[in-house]
């Protein structure tokens, strides 16, 4: 399993939009993800557990990423967090 | 069809007329109840799970044949329908004995409440996922899908009303008219209808009579759907509209009444863009110029010099003409983080507009200072405006902020009744006032303007709201204190006739509007504004004034 915490870049936060691409990221990846914020956990492939977190910008979160390519998912995803998509 | 059918009545939204066949919106799927299943939880849940995939299969096949910002709107809904966490709560429900309806429908509402329970963006969006229950539930049971029906021929829409979720699938080339059941003046139907120049008739309750395929003929300018027309009088509603159209397109410069008496036409703007098309629409000035658009969605208030920027933008699209600038009106509707009270249980009550801005004077002082700037470097005549005054003394304090500010016109708008009700007191502290018709109604019925089962209520051709209106009409006059309209009423062409009559001096509206106004008050003096008027506060009831004003109209083309 690749786990790793990083600040979410979305100037409005990982809502409506950026989420949905995020989802996407993940299911198209075939892997199983969890993102944490806090004590919450929740499955990354479902939209309304992501947009349920609630998360705002330069928030932290924890991805991790359990499959046969976990380390690539990883990279993947966390440069898509990493990213302002409401720029 | 029975002969009552013939003819229905509804409220016209602007003048045009339509002919074609109806296809009726469906109606809202009723929630499921809880009853226990009486099948095995294994078939419930391949129901569930067949009418989720079904529904995100139609969702992704109508984004695609939407495109654009729709497609990406429809794929979002598609993915909360096949979300697995909402896959996972179905399947619990179903094993504890639910319907697969009830279990889509519950679990969707807990998401639903998480969603609600964190406010802003989220909490707005929280009503797409009762629209994905519904469209699952509605497959389930075999029923036809919510939402605006496809259609390869135009038609005439019959819906109840429309939600904005509807509005934002609906192609506008293939809709002739839109006819709806409830919702009135102010309902996001006639919103909508007038921004986009679309024939419409709304609260028109025999509709939902109507059946789908039959011809209709749409004629707003009279407020009626008549069911199968014959030649002649299809024939007779075009050759008016054609009329029409052509006094409209004859008419342009400014504002004024068949006697020459001046009525300045202002357009009503929230951002640079819409200053564009108002002054290319040939508004006179902007008589509203909404500033919490700018705001809205920030943390805090943007630095003087960000928002002398935006207001320069939109001054530099009115040399030389008027531009009525309101300050923050923050609150009810639309709150701000750093001026709305959080949990004020009646928000529309509450510490909203100048109130929130006395009780954070610097965003205002900031604010007038970013105006002074902005005005100072433009040739536009730049006016203030504060939202929300309830008292001589709220106006007076805001008058004395503005000019300390070096803003020499410092009005207050009136939709507050007690601010009407005392408008001989007010208006003196003030360099003008404008009638904010569509709060004004809100408060005067205590009917609150975005809620569809008191949308009744929210008529401001009722008597009610115009003896207020009158009674500000003559303070503005023995004062000599310019008196305008903004709101949605000043976009309806007979009532802005009847609002000049009343002691309006300017109106205020969707620059969409000001075309059809400007052909309407054409067509009256002065006097004849004023007994229109008189006949309108005399009525007992909106639809008695409206069919007064309009039988006694001078220059009836359709009769």
């Amino acid at each position: 399993m690749a786990e790793r915490t990083l600040a979410v870049a979305s100037a409005n936060g990982l809502h409506a939009r950026p989420a949905a691409l995020f989802v996407k990221t993940v299911t198209d990846s075939g892997q199983t993800v969890t993102l944490t914020k806090g004590e919450r956990s929740i499955n990354a492939a479902s939209i309304l557990g992501v947009v349920s977190l609630g998360i705002e910008h330069g928030d932290h979160v924890t991805l991790a990423v359990d499959g046969d390519n976990a380390d690539a998912t990883l990279d993947e995803l966390a440069a898509f967090l990493s990213t302002d998509h409401d720029a | 069809m029975g002969a009552t059918l013939e003819l229905i009545r509804g409220v016209g939204i602007g003048r045009g007329t339509a002919v074609g066949p109806v296809v009726r919106m469906p109606d809202p799927v009723a929630d499921p109840v809880d009853r226990p299943s009486t099948l095995t939880p294994d078939d419930e849940r391949a129901r569930a799970e067949e009418a989720l995939s079904a529904t995100a299969a139609r969702l992704r096949a109508r984004g695609q044949v939407a495109g654009g910002t729709a497609a990406e709107v429809l794929d979002a809904l598609a993915m909360m329908a096949e979300d697995p966490s909402l896959a996972d709560d179905v399947r619990t429900r179903i094993a504890d004995g639910a319907t697969a309806e009830y279990a889509i429908h519950a679990a969707m509402r807990s998401f639903r409440d998480v969603l609600a329970a964190m406010g802003g963006y989220l909490g707005e969006r929280a009503g797409d996922l009762d629209d994905v229950a519904r469209r699952a539930i509605a497959q389930l049971q075999g029923l036809p899908e919510p939402g605006v029906p496809q259609s390869s021929t135009p038609f005439i829409l019959v819906a109840r009303d429309l939600a904005p979720a509807d509005t934002a699938t609906l192609d506008l080339d293939s809709v002739l008219a839109l006819v709806t059941t409830d919702g009135g003046p102010t309902s996001h139907t006639a919103i909508l209808a007038r921004e986009k120049g679309i024939t419409a008739v709304v609260g028109a309750s025999a509709a939902a009579e109507l059946a789908d395929g039959a011809t209709v003929l749409v004629d707003a300018e009279n407020g009626t759907v008549e069911v199968n027309p014959d030649a002649e009088r299809i024939a007779l509603a075009q050759q008016r509209t054609a009329t029409l159209a052509a006094i409209r397109s004859a008419s342009s410069g400014p504002g004024r009444l068949a006697d020459g008496h001046a009525v300045p036409l202002l357009a009503n703007v929230g951002s640079v863009d819409s200053a564009r098309e108002a002054a290319a629409r040939g508004a006179e000035g902007v008589g509203l110029f909404r500033t919490e658009v700018l705001f809205l969605g920030a943390e805090k208030a943007p630095s003087v010099d960000e928002q002398a920027d935006t207001y320069r933008a939109v001054f530099a699209e009115f040399p030389g003409q008027k531009v009525v600038v309101r300050v923050l009106d923050a609150g009810a509707d639309k709150p701000l983080a750093f001026l709305t009270d959080q949990g004020e249980e009646n928000p529309a009550l509450g510490r909203r507009g100048l109130r929130a801005l006395q009780a954070h004077e610097q965003v205002l002082r900031d604010q007038l200072t970013a105006l002074a700037t902005a005005a100072a470097a433009s040739d536009a005549e730049v006016q203030v405006m504060a939202p929300m005054v309830s008292t001589a003394e709220e106006a007076a304090y805001f008058r004395a902020i503005a000019h300390e500010s070096s803003i020499s016109t410092a009005g207050v708008m009136v939709e507050v009744p007690s601010a009407a009700i005392l408008a001989d007191h007010v208006v003196p502290e003030a360099d003008f006032v404008s009638i904010g018709t569509n709060d004004l109604t809100q408060y005067v019925f205590a009917a609150d303007r975005l809620l569809g089962t008191v949308a009744h209520l929210q008529d401001p051709w009722h008597p009610a709201v115009l003896r207020l209106i009158e009674s500000v009409g003559r303070a503005g006059a023995a004062n000599g204190v310019p008196v305008g309209i903004c709101g949605e009423a000043a976009a309806d062409p007979l009532l802005a006739v009847v609002l000049v009559g009343l002691g309006a001096t300017t109106l205020s509206m969707s620059s969409t509007s000001i075309a059809d106004v400007r052909a309407e008050l054409a067509q009256h003096t002065l006097d004849d504004a004023q007994r229109l008027a008189a006949i309108a506060v005399a009525a007992p009831s909106a639809e008695a004034a409206r069919r007064a004003v309009t039988d006694a109209r001078p220059l009836n083309p359709s009769s």
